[in-house]
């Protein structure tokens, strides 16, 4: 019996899980972004841009953006205590690693697992946006793509760190030094332009930013900063070599 | 030769930066026996066990599992081996049954085909009324049998077990030899690390004796026994005396006087005659006990040391 290794039998062991725990995570990844979408778009937007400055309503303008960041929350908190907990406290990851699966395997399922979790919350969000009359294009839904292609240029490097360390401690400081600045400056509540240059800086370097600008483009219809193509290939640039420091990562953890 | 054994190590080494885990050990195991690696932690046996799984790669020698190269071949190896790992690695979120079914995928199993061995190998590990139960509240004789089951899903030629009993009650204990004696008679070949004799000598058809991650000795629990040890051993306690002044009053009683921290022990082919032997010499220990030699005593004379040291 021979049966080549895939991702597959690693994302049905997630969604098994799944099953049981997804109420939950509705909470989390769908409902809080869109209460944070209708809290801050409705609420904010009241206060802001009164002269008309960003030529949409507020909540028109941050919603692509939640939706991008949205998307990169998902992928991060399912890149860490899952993965961590695969390796330090339930052993799975040891479990499968007696099998014929392969580190690419392992991080190639938890890969899929991620899109598949970040690709319904994208839809949902999408919906939830167009019900509030803040999708201004017919190229909206090319948003959730756009999400996938954001979540897979974090998960991957994450994944490589979550494999890279023993305590769970460590997420804060991922936390504090790229996730938090990343959500608060890559554009998704306020132009970058709008910043110093150091800061827009920081903006261009994070993946989140790329994945904003292509959100807002497709829903708002806006012209982008960069070419198309140059947004996605560094988004499919991060996507690649995380996905590459997560397997060597995985299989050093492994076999250390 | 070659083509006989499961397992076929020469000068075989695993090295962590300066430590030497594994030093150079040549072993066969051939199909259908009970093979046993017996030696206390850190004598180098899970490492072994990580190489031969093909987990670990060897740092030196020459490693062949079922004819083939665990480094080349890792994943063609190991969907041949049962893996039953000394840390619990079950997942507590997925009931019994589902342990084995996500797990037989891994194998590559049908779905259907995974349901039906999971079925199968609960009755066999007397598991089948916990069956949609979760994991968590299992005992750990009970996940232990789980575990085991689960390394049977993909009826594996060769089933490694790491300390398969370490952490069990007794009772417990027993129920796991029980049901691997059973595998065994099914013509299962089993690979076992343990530090405790006793397992040693109810399951292992042959085994080496592991220390610093050399083999001091090889052969069947009885070969052993007889070739570094002599038929009963006289347990001599004096109280809370020290045991230095008793054993030079000893020499000559049996054929060999070992002193552990808390007793003598006098080996002799006839142990009740050497006990009263001690009375003649008009010692009086607190405590006189006549026992079969066992793979303790062989491993106490090669290494000078118990197995269990705690």
């Amino acid at each position: 019996m021979t049966t080549m290794p895939s991702p597959l039998p690693v994302f049905e062991h997630r969604m098994v899980s799944y099953r049981r725990i997804w109420r939950g995570t509705v909470f989390s990844s769908f409902l809080l972004p869109v209460l944070f979408l209708l809290g801050m778009g409705i609420s904010v937007g009241a206060y802001v841009n009164r002269a008309g400055e960003l030529g949409v309503p507020y909540l028109d303008y941050i919603a692509p953006g939640l939706l991008a960041s949205a998307a990169l929350q998902v992928a991060i908190g399912e890149s860490m205590w899952p993965v961590l907990g695969s390796f330090e406290w339930n052993r799975t990851y040891h479990a499968m690693k007696a099998s014929p699966l392969r580190a690419q395997d392992l991080v190639g399922g938890e890969l899929l697992y991620i899109l598949v979790r970040v690709g319904m919350s994208a839809a949902g969000f999408l919906v939830v946006m167009t019900a509030f009359g803040t999708v201004h294009s017919w190229w909206g839904f090319t948003a959730v793509p756009v999400a996938l292609l954001t979540a897979a240029a974090v998960a991957g490097p994450v994944m490589a760190y979550s494999a890279s360390i023993k305590s769970d401690n460590m997420f804060a400081l991922l936390y504090r030094f790229a996730v938090i600045p990343m959500t608060l400056f890559a554009g998704v509540f306020f132009p970058v332009d709008s910043m110093p240059l150091v800061a827009r800086w920081i903006a261009y370097v994070s993946p989140l930013w790329h994945g904003v600008e292509l959100c807002r483009a497709a829903t708002l219809g806006w012209p982008l900063t960069l070419p198309a193509v140059a947004h996605v290939g560094y988004l499919a640039l991060w996507a690649l070599g995380g996905y590459a420091l997560a397997r060597s990562r995985f299989a050093k953890r492994l076999t250390g | 030769m070659l083509d006989e054994s499961l397992i076929h190590a020469r000068g075989l080494v695993k090295r962590f930066g300066d430590l030497t885990a594994v030093d150079g050990i040549d072993v066969d195991v051939r199909a259908g026996e009970a093979f046993g690696f017996l030696g206390p932690n850190g004598a180098g046996k899970s490492s072994t066990m990580r190489m031969v799984g093909c987990v670990s790669a060897p740092s030196a020698g020459t490693l062949r599992i079922l004819g083939l190269d665990p480094v080349r071949d890792g994943p063609q190896i190991r969907s041949r081996l049962g893996v039953c790992p000394q840390q619990d690695s079950l997942d507590p979120e997925l009931t019994v049954t589902e342990n084995i079914t996500v797990y037989a995928r891994y194998f590559g199993i049908p779905r259907r085909v995974a349901r039906e061995r999971a079925a199968e190998l609960l009755e066999f590990v007397q598991l089948t009324e916990r069956a949609n139960d979760k994991v968590e509240p299992l005992s750990g004789g009970m996940k232990r049998r789980l575990t085991i089951a689960r390394a049977l899903v993909n009826e594996p030629e060769l089933v490694l077990l790491d300390e398969p009993t370490t952490g069990l009650d007794p009772q417990a204990r027993h129920l796991v030899w029980e049901r691997l004696f059973r595998l065994k008679q099914r013509g299962v070949t089993l690979v076992l690390t343990t530090h405790y004799m006793d397992e040693a000598e109810q399951l292992c058809d042959r085994l080496v004796v592991m220390d610093r991650g050399k083999i001091v000795a090889e052969g069947s629990p009885r070969e052993l026994i007889e070739r570094y040890s002599t038929r009963e051993v006289l347990e001599l306690r004096f109280g809370e005396d020290a045991l230095d002044n008793y054993t030079g009053k000893l020499v000559g009683i049996g054929e060999r006087v070992e002193a552990l921290p808390d007793r003598i022990l006098l080996y002799t082919a006839d142990g009740d005659a050497a006990a009263a032997a001690v009375h003649d010499r008009r010692l009086a220990p607190s405590s006189v006990l006549v026992r079969r030699s066992s793979l303790e005593d062989v491993f106490l004379h090669l290494t000078g040391r118990t197995l269990v040291e705690d």
